[in-house]
């Protein structure tokens, strides 16, 4: 399955970018103009190295949605049909990894579908997709 | 006890979407069917939790209209309950008993319920005159018959009538139409009708979640236990599954008005249609509590793994669990029928909330099940759950520890239209005075009714189901049977009556109250009978120890059950509230509320209806209900301390077996609580000082809760607490009260 991942051996956790993945990703696949909504959020630590925000399409978000709204692609991509949520928001909670947002305006909940958008702007190239096997769904 | 550890390798690889069809009859049905009325209305969706407008339909006329929601209904009733109990006070007289047809079944979501954010907000609240105890009974049920009828408009469904054949009520939400139709032959189990008449009115595959059905099935026509099935869809098993009004009879009402179903199609469910006045506040609790579900439930209940079936080890560990009709608290067999068992069973890989974003998700399924007996003996079926009340009241109160047995009991009660619960007792107070010879062979037409044997205990559901030979005696319910019992001189009559666990006509749910003085009051001093949704102390006295005095004993009675009221007053479920805690709940004041969780109620109904309320007007809602209830109990001429009374067999130990079974336990009491020296006394002198206290001691108490409560103490709501609730609005309230005082 496709995954986006981030090297932070080449990130800087923002420090010294404009945080053009974000903006990207918020303008581009969200058309609005706030970082704050992108799918992938790079925070920095005070002591030094960050850590980022994304979607690594485990899967654990398609076994707790109640009606079947999230399912993967064809290329294993968790991906939310809007016709099918309900808004529960139980991806949301159950999301370890807090990669499903909310925005107050939408009523369906967002993630990164690793489209790779961000991947091209990063002045660091620090972003990549990747292909790695999908992991088994787990009982939750 | 150590925390059950859940191991995804033992569960059963059993294919979850496989089962018997039953569709086979539906073309021949969709074409049996005769329109007898149809209107057309304007459908709406809610607005800050409430249409403001409510359905009556009469059966039996065919009148349909729609009423409105008054401010002062809000205000007083707010929803659900309130509004079922509104309602029915309006429809019945004194005299009216439940199968004369001015009695109303109502089923009223209430203002949060269809919110899809929170866990157990599906709810929708069925109130009735029940046929078990003569005043109104209320059940509060999931599946998504509640949130479609309110997002088809309509806050609540007024029944009323009594059709001469049966009637099917649709409910189209989309289209904005009502109509009543004359139903074919054809089923009545609830699994069966369930699935037909949801692919029937079901405009195409996507349209199947929007469908809701309500059923009863073949034992509720030919017992007064009947219970309503309201369906939800399963889209991974691809099939109908139902939550349960249980308690009182309801089914019975409904078979007895000829209603074979209600059937409501609503539009497509989305995260907002209640349009609550906050949705932002609405939206951060709920994912609040979600990631609460997510990182405690699996330290805590597992309720996620296990639903409610978790306690039954819990309840065993502590001698509480009912076991025999609640002679005893523990068996050794109990590990063949408890979670460690249900969690291997049960499907796990599947979704099992009864409403949209129900993270708790407790409504458990087994699947595969093949059946060994009666009409459907070798279909596969999906039964529900067994929830804790089904393995303890099929199971260990009727010694029957096998878990086939087990589903299969729980799948016919649940078919045939019966209440688990109450055919749970019943059946324990059968198998025990079979046991002691009150029946026999001959008494009860063959059937050899010992601990333990499931085949008759099946044969005896089966002739319920049929109308015929003892199974019918045996759905007329404790009460009733142990008049029967008297009357045919059958046995001693103090006897039969000190085991027959009934309070006001209904059976009691399974929680073993002996050693608890605060359960006892939880489950007699109830508006409805003993149930253990208004006040289930157990846990809290017995195994927490958090009611240690008397004064707190009754104050938990004055609290809980007002606090658990609201519940059914909003449309919510109860368990989230405390069958998982935050983290650090034990560390609050008052732990045993779980004082974040109440801030969470408050916030979502401040946060629907946009009516700023506080923790203590949480509880001034429900005082209003609350006693009203009591007042309308009185109105129908019971709801004094007289009917408050309890078995004693809830209250101490009736036999000599019971008592040398804890006897350390008992002597010690005597030496620690009546200063008495039990050494040389016989086990009947032991007995009979137990029962003198523990009689005493329970007489206190109520004393103690009426008072606390603002009643008399022959239990009557006073004047001035009705003026403190403003129901010295509603003349014919007062009226009612100024017989008694």
């Amino acid at each position: 399955m496709k995954q986006l991942v981030i090297d932070f051996a080449k990130c800087n956790a923002g420090r010294d970018c404009a945080h053009e993945c974000e903006m990207e990703c918020a303008v581009r696949v969200f058309k609005v103009d706030d970082p704050a909504q992108a799918a992938l959020q790079i925070k920095a630590y005070e002591e030094g190295g960050g850590h980022a925000i994304l979607c690594d399409q485990c899967g654990d978000c398609v076994v707790v949605c109640p009606t079947e709204a999230l399912k993967r692609n064809k290329l294993g991509v968790v991906m939310i049909d809007k016709k099918l949520c309900v808004g529960c928001y139980m991806c949301i909670g159950f999301c370890e990894k807090e990669a499903f947002m909310r925005n107050s305006d939408w009523i369906t909940p967002h993630k990164c579908t690793s489209c790779g958008i961000c991947v091209k702007v990063c002045p660091h190239g620090a972003l990549s997709i990747v292909e790695v096997p999908e992991p088994a769904p787990r009982i939750i | 006890m150590s925390q059950l550890v859940f191991d995804p390798s033992k569960v059963m690889p059993i294919d979850y979407t496989q089962r018997t069809e039953y569709l086979d009859g539906l073309e021949a049905f969709k074409a049996g069917r005769k329109v007898l009325k149809e209107i057309a209305y304007t459908p709406s969706l809610p607005d800050k939790g409430y249409n403001n407008r409510t359905l009556y339909v009469n059966v039996d006329t065919l009148e349909i209209t729609e009423k409105p929601v008054t401010q002062q209904m809000k205000d007083v009733f707010i929803g659900g309950r309130g509004f079922g109990l509104y309602h029915l006070w309006n429809a019945v007289k004194p005299t009216t008993r439940w199968n004369d047809p001015e009695n109303e079944i109502i089923i009223s979501p209430g203002p949060v319920c269809g919110m899809t954010q929170y866990a157990g907000t599906g709810k929708s609240l069925v109130v009735s005159l029940s046929p078990q105890t003569d005043i109104p009974i209320d059940s509060n049920v999931g599946g998504f018959f509640g949130p479609l009828l309110k997002f088809s408009g309509f806050d609540a469904l007024e029944l009323q009538g009594k059709a001469d054949r049966d009637v099917i009520l649709f409910i189209d939400g989309v289209k904005g139409i009502i109509r009543v139709e004359e139903a074919p032959a054809g089923p009545v189990d609830s699994h069966v009708l369930g699935e037909l008449l949801t692919h029937l009115y079901a405009e195409n595959e996507a349209d199947l979640p929007n469908i809701s059905v309500v059923s009863s099935g073949a034992a509720a026509a030919h017992s007064l236990i009947g219970m309503l099935n309201f369906s939800f869809y399963d889209l991974r098993r691809g099939c109908v599954r139902f939550k349960q009004a249980g308690r009182g009879g309801i089914g019975t009402v409904f078979r007895n008005k000829h209603i074979r179903a209600l059937v409501v199609r609503g539009p497509k469910v989305a995260g907002d249609l209640n349009h609550p006045a906050d949705p932002e506040t609405i939206a951060k609790t709920g994912v609040k509590y979600h990631k609460e579900i997510r990182e405690q439930d699996p330290h805590q209940c597992m309720m996620r793994r296990n639903g409610t079936a978790h306690i039954v080890e819990i309840m065993n560990a502590y001698d509480l669990l009912p076991v025999h009709n609640f002679q005893f608290g523990s068996h050794p067999d109990t590990h063949k029928i408890d979670s460690s068992y249900w969690q291997q069973r049960c499907t796990q890989a599947t979704v099992d909330g009864c409403w949209y974003g129900c993270s708790m998700a407790c409504a458990k399924g087994a699947d595969g099940v093949v059946l060994k007996t009666g009409p459907y003996q070798g279909h596969m079926v999906t039964v529900d759950g067994p929830e804790y009340e089904n393995a303890a009241g099929l199971g260990s109160n009727c010694g029957v520890f096998d878990p086939d047995a087990l589903l299969e009991l729980n799948f016919y009660c649940d078919t045939y239209g019966i209440c688990t619960i109450t055919y749970g007792t019943l059946t324990a107070f059968v198998m025990e005075c079979y046991q002691r010879g009150i029946l026999n062979l001959e008494r009860t037409g063959g059937l050899d009714l010992t601990w333990g044997n499931a085949a008759a205990d099946l044969e005896m559901m089966h002739q319920m189901a049929r109308g015929e030979g003892f199974g019918k005696i045996a759905g007329l319910g404790v009460k009733k049977m142990k008049e029967h019992f008297i009357r045919n001189a059958w046995g001693d009559p103090q006897l039969i009556n000190d085991i027959g666990m009934e309070n006001k006509g209904l059976e009691y749910s399974q929680y073993m109250s002996k050693e608890s003085l605060a359960q006892q009051g939880g489950y007699a001093l109830t508006n409805k009978g003993p149930q253990h949704d208004e006040a289930w102390l157990i846990f809290m006295d017995m195994v927490n120890k958090q009611l240690p005095t008397f004064e707190a004993k009754a104050e938990a009675l004055y609290y809980f059950p007002l606090f658990r009221t609201w519940f059914g007053l909003n449309g919510f479920c109860k368990l989230p509230w405390n069958d998982v805690v935050p983290a650090d709940n034990s560390s609050q004041p008052e732990p045993q509320k779980v004082p974040e969780h109440v801030q969470n109620y408050v916030d979502l109904f401040t946060a629907t209806t946009g009516i700023q309320i506080t923790k203590e007007d949480l509880i001034m809602q429900s005082a209003r209900v609350y006693n009203f209830q009591r007042v309308f109990n009185i109105r129908m001429g019971k709801g004094l301390r007289l009917h408050d009374a309890a078995p004693y067999r809830s209250l101490g130990p009736v036999t000599r077996e019971e008592y040398e079974s804890r006897a350390e336990r008992y002597d010690k009491q005597l030496l620690d609580e009546l200063n008495i020296d039990p050494a040389g006394k016989s086990t009947e002198e032991k007995m009979a000082l137990h029962r003198t206290w523990r009689t005493g001691r329970f007489s206190k108490l109520m004393d103690s809760v009426y008072t606390r409560r603002g009643w008399t103490l022959d239990g009557v709501p006073t004047l001035a607490r009705l003026q403190e609730l403003g129901l010295d609005a509603f003349p014919e309230v007062v009226a009612v009260v100024k017989q008694f005082i």
